[in-house]
Parts: C-alpha cells; structure tokens; sequence
C-alpha cells in the first residue's frame, strides 16, 4: 500500500519509515505540517499516518481541511497525548483511528491493515453474510454455522466472531478487540481477551479438523483459512 | 477557669479594701481615745482628782450630743462624773480595751442602742475611769463598705460568668473552626485552608503557622510527585525508542529462538511503559479537573459489561461470579475511566482468590448515590494495610509474588476521587469488600458537560 507518514520526530519517523518499508509498502514523509498538507493533497495515498503536534500546522487541521476537499482516505493519527479526550477529540475531528506513542509496530500495522479494509466497504452495500472456509455467518438472522453444524453464540462472541470474519486474514490485536467489540477504551490488567478467544475458539474450532482463529505471538489474533 | 481566677482576684482586692478602709478608721476612734487619756491624764497630775472630775463635766457640758463617752467612778463603782451611769458589761472588771452597746440603761442620752468602744483605766486610789467613743458612724460607713463590696462581688461574678462564657463559646467556636477545616483537610482537600479572621489575635497565629505549615507540605509533595512524574515523562522518550529499535531488530532476526528472546525483551519493555503510562495517568486525573470526558449514561450497563468481560476469567478458576445488578442507573462520569476503575477492581478480586473461591459484584441505588460493591474470598488485605494500598506503588506483602505494578489502586482512587466518589476497602473475613459510593449527578459546570 501507499502510506503517507507526517511525523516530525526524527525517531518515530524513521523508525515508521522503515519498518512500513521492510513490511512492503511505499512510503512518503512530511516532517512539517504545511509539506504534509501539500503531499496529502496533491498525491493519492491508501492511508496516512498524521501526528498531532507539528510544526507549522497540526494534525487535527491537515485532516480537516483533507475531508473538506472530499478526500476519504483513512488516516491514523498519532499523539504523544495519551488521554482518552484527546482521542475522542481526534476521532471527531477526522481521524479514522487513534493510537498513542509509544506503539508497537505490529499494532500499527495491524490497524492500517483494518483501515484499508474498511475504506472501501464502509461505503453503499450493507454485508449481510460473511464466511471464512467452512464457517459462515448470517448477519441478519444471527446465526453461525460450521460446515453444517450450527454453532451457539452469545451475544458478544458473536460480534468477536463478526469482527475477526470482516478482519479474516489480518492480524487483529486484543487492544483492537476492546475497542471494537467491547467498545471500552482501558487497559486490562491481564488478558481477559485471551479467556473470550479461546471460548470462542473452543466452539468454532474445537470439534474441526481445521483450526482458523490461530494466536500471533506478541501480536493478537487471525482468522484465517491458511495456517 | 479565668472566670476563678478572675473573681477570685477581685475578691481578693475588695478583702483589702475593705481591711484597709476598717482597719483605718477604727484606728482613727483608737487613736482618738488615746489622745484623750493622754489630755485627761495631764490634767489629773496637773490638777489632782477634782480637775480630772472637773475636766470630766466640762467635756461633757460642753458637747452633750457629741460623740466621746465619759465615766469615772470611785472605788465603790459610785459614779463621779460622765455621760453615763453605769459599767457597760465587763468593764468593772478589767483593764484595757472593750467594745460594748450604749443603751439608755447605761445612762445614754439617747434612745437608740450604739455602739461603742472603750479604754477602762484604774486611777491609783482604786478609781476607775472610761473613755471612749460612739462608734456608729463607724459601724454604719463599715456596714456600707461591707454592702457595696457585697454588691459588687455579686455583679462582679455575674459579670465575669457571662464574659467567661461569651469567651469559652467564641473560643470554642474558633477552635471548631479550626478543627474542622483541619479535618476537611485531613480527608484530602489538600487545597483548603484554616480561615483566618483578620483579629491578629493567637487564633489568627495559630490558623497562620498551621497554614504555613499546610503550604511547605504540598510544596514537599508536589515536589515529590515531580520528581516521580518526571521521571516517567523523561524515561518514556528514550525507552520508546530502545523498544522500537529491539522491534526492528526483533523483524530482522532470522533464528526463531533469538527471536523469541528479542521478543521477550520488546515485552519487558512494554510492561515498563505500561508503569510509566499508568503513573502518568494517575498523576493527570490528580491534577484534577478533567472532567471534558463527563457524559451521563447508563451505569447499569457498563457494570454488567464489566461483569461480562471477566466472568468467563472467574470461571475459568472456577470461582462462583455473583452478579447483582439494579437495572437503568444512570450517573454522570467518565465512562472509559469507570470501565477501567471497575475491570481493576475485578480483576484484582479474581486474581486475589484462590480457584474454587466467589466473587460478586453488585450494583444498587441509594437516595443519591450509586453503590458498587465487589466481594471476594481471596486472601484480603491486613487490617494495618488497608489504608496504604492506595499508595503508589504499594504492594501487599503477601501479594508481591502475583503480577502487578502496585498502581491498580491508586488509579482506582484517582478516579473515583475525579468522580466526587467515596471508595472503602473492609475485609469480608475472608476475602475484601470493596463499596464505592457514586454520587449520580456530579456538579460540574453545565456547558463542560456533553451529551452521550
């Protein structure tokens, strides 16, 4: 994918730069929010990565005046400020998703990863099915199936369920899942999501010869038909 | 107690007053008596007995109302001359000073019973002469004496029982005053201070050291939590930068074991972050005030999210997971924070008992607050400790060997302290119960507050 990084930590930035590149991607940066602004503009990037403090012009401006020229292409944005109101405040402001310094690499990743996923179907035409290998999911009956088992759900594993089937293939790391499908923004003190996933796993999973929801270590989870 | 000493001060000094004003005066009548004899007894070496007996009746001639009391008898105890006629009682007999009454019995010209006092002497030849005065001018100046110091004693006490009591009750006001800013200062409010009343008075001093004292303890303790917020703040740019670097080379290491290692070190790294981060936390929702997040929604809700989330925790252990939940409790608060408070306080209640154990959660409403209370049968926090382990970093001895950075706690106390709330910590014998009191509608200005 095309990435666009406006970050003036030299640190950050090249420590985003070139790990974007080993994972193959290309990728442009703007160390100063008005060549930031610029490149935004006049490039077509799939993601951007904008950072809150700049100089010259902050984060949260660049991507108001990107959405005001129609331009949708998702963007992260970063901050030093770690607070939850400033969050919500970048989220309301444009922003597509939020992630505080200091971040992992393989979380960053994995967000841009559902970013570009949820660029282009977050448009006109509502899913109403999903299926990865055997295991599909009816969105509007709510029921799952394995092959031609019918597999009980409660309610929130459904959504966990839902959320990794629309994210199949990527990557999605437990910060993500707290956020998504628990819709709470907090740090656990151990992995309670670690418990939900292997419930979930222990029913979608448990009774097949194939094993779809695998564990990435040091990542978070994937769901996915090649192991 | 300055009441006693007061009156009693005034007391002695109207004892005095009143020793010196009689003691004067009768000295007066003595000496008076004395200067008389001294004149009689010239004049009987000058004259013989006829001129004392003659001196006698002229004196008495003389000033038949007055106030000297004469009378000379021979040895028969026949009168010779003077203005009475009789021996007042004692008088026949002994020499010296006497006190007695005149009465028309005795020969007194009036009618009316005074008093008197009087010198007998023995005239050689076996005569006895007396000389004395009316003492009841005397006696009614004593009386009056006696009266007023009387009079004044009584208005005296009256006056200082209501002033002592005026005094103790506006003293006691004052020290009230101080005792309870001091106690609203004990319970946290660190920011308030001892009201002073301009009066410069010991009071005024003592609310001015005590507050003097107050300011050089939140310098030494903002100093403190500088030096251990900065620390944080300094430590994270540098620490991010190892983590990242070990994450880049972590990508870059071709050997799955070394990999594994490199990995190891990345969440060693991330942990030490996570303390940084949590302390910085704390130390922003102490600062106070942030109260832009506060929207009111349902805590209802979130309570039985929270249960949700770690109820497959607890039975993993199996532990039994209690829930009670009073359904469509709203309160106004920051819900993410909330949501952390809680998941802390649960897991640390499943973390801290054994498997087979019960926890409960439990959320009801009282008249204005919101009850939250999460039980456990764990393994408790000593009496001693209970209130301690709010304290950053602290740990309770027996739990160092669980996993946790000792900042759960505080963050728990922060936030419920931002919220206006009330956390206590009691041991269930066995276990801890942990009742946090809500109250359902904060009062923060209306145009911070945004609607869910």
């Amino acid at each position: 994918m095309r990435v666009l990084v406006i970050e003036d930590d030299k640190d950050v930035a090249a420590y985003l730069v070139n790990g974007l590149k080993e994972s193959d991607n290309v990728v442009d940066h703007a160390a100063d929010g008005k060549d930031g602004l610029l490149l935004a503009a006049s490039e077509n990037y799939d993601v951007m990565i904008i950072d809150r403090m700049l100089p010259s012009m902050d984060g949260l401006s660049i991507i108001k005046t990107i959405r005001a020229t129609d331009n949708d292409t998702p963007v992260l944005i970063l901050s030093a400020l770690g607070d939850v109101d400033d969050r919500v405040e970048g989220l309301r402001g444009g922003g597509d998703d939020y992630l505080t310094k200091p971040f992992s690499f393989t979380e960053l990743l994995a967000r841009l990863e559902a970013l570009l996923r949820r660029g282009p179907s977050s448009g006109s035409e509502q899913v109403t099915h999903l299926s990865v290998a055997d295991l599909e999911m009816d969105l509007l009956a709510r029921t799952v199936k394995r092959g031609a088992e019918k597999i009980d759900l409660q309610p929130r594993e459904f959504r966990l369920l839902e959320y990794l089937m629309k994210h199949a293939g990527q990557v999605v790391t437990r910060t993500m899942l707290l956020e998504q499908v628990w819709d709470y923004h907090f740090d656990p003190q151990t992995n309670v999501i670690d418990v939900h996933i292997s419930r979930l796993r222990s029913k979608i999973d448990k009774d097949f010869p194939k094993q779809l929801l695998q564990t990435v270590r040091g990542a978070g989870y994937i769901l996915s038909e090649d192991p | 107690m300055y009441m006693v000493l007061f009156a009693s001060s005034v007391f002695i000094l109207m004892g005095f007053i009143y020793w010196a004003t009689a003691g004067y005066m009768s000295n007066q009548t003595d000496e008076t008596v004395e200067a008389e004899i001294i004149g009689l007894a010239e004049q009987y070496q000058r004259q013989g007995l006829n001129g004392l007996i003659s001196v006698i009746r002229e004196r008495v001639a003389r000033d038949p109302n007055g106030k000297a009391i004469y009378l000379f008898t021979a040895r028969d105890f026949i009168k010779l001359a003077g203005n009475i006629d009789k021996w007042p009682e004692g008088g026949d007999v002994q020499e010296g000073w006497l006190n007695f009454n005149l009465s028309p019995e005795l020969g007194w010209h009036k009618e009316q019973i005074h008093p008197a006092r009087a010198r007998v002497f023995i005239v050689p030849g076996g005569l006895r002469l007396l000389v004395g005065r009316d003492v009841s001018e005397f006696m009614a100046v004593k009386q009056l004496v006696e009266r007023a110091i009387n009079f004044g004693m009584a208005i005296t006490f009256a006056l200082a029982m209501i002033g002592g009591i005026m005094m103790s009750r506006s003293t006691a006001r004052r020290v009230e005053l101080i005792n309870s800013a001091s106690q609203r200062i004990m319970t946290g409010n660190l920011s308030l201070r001892i009201p002073d009343r301009g009066t410069n008075d010991e009071f005024d001093q003592l609310a001015r050291n005590l507050n003097e004292m107050l300011d050089r303890i939140v310098t030494l303790m903002e100093g403190i939590k500088h030096v251990s917020d900065n620390i944080a703040h300094d430590l994270r740019t540098p620490l991010t930068r190892l983590r990242n670097q070990l994450e880049s080379t972590m990508m870059k290491v071709e050997r799955q074991s070394d990999r594994e290692q490199v990995a190891e070190a990345v969440a060693e790294a991330d942990q030490l972050l996570a303390t940084f981060n949590a302390l910085l936390r704390i130390a922003r929702l102490e600062m106070g005030g942030r109260v832009a997040n506060f929207t009111s929604f349902n805590l209802s809700e979130l309570v039985s999210d929270a249960a949700e989330l770690y109820e497959a925790v607890a039975e993993d252990k199996n532990q039994k997971f209690e829930l009670s939940i009073e359904e469509n409790l709203t309160i106004t608060g920051d819900k993410d924070l909330l949501f952390q408070t809680l998941t802390n306080l649960v897991d640390n209640a499943i973390k801290y008992t054994p498997e087979g154990g019960a926890v409960s959660l439990q959320l009801r409403k009282t008249k204005e607050h919101a009850l939250i209370e999460v039980n456990d049968s764990g393994i408790g926090i000593p009496e001693d400790e209970l209130d301690k382990v709010f304290g950053r970093f602290y740990r309770v001895a027996k739990s160092r060997s669980l996993p946790g950075n000792g900042l759960g706690l505080s963050l728990v106390n922060a936030v419920i302290e931002m919220h206006q709330g009330k956390i206590t910590l009691t041991n269930n014998l066995p276990g801890l119960r942990v009742e946090i009191k809500l109250p359902q509608h904060v009062s923060i200005p209306e145009k911070e507050l945004k609607t869910a």
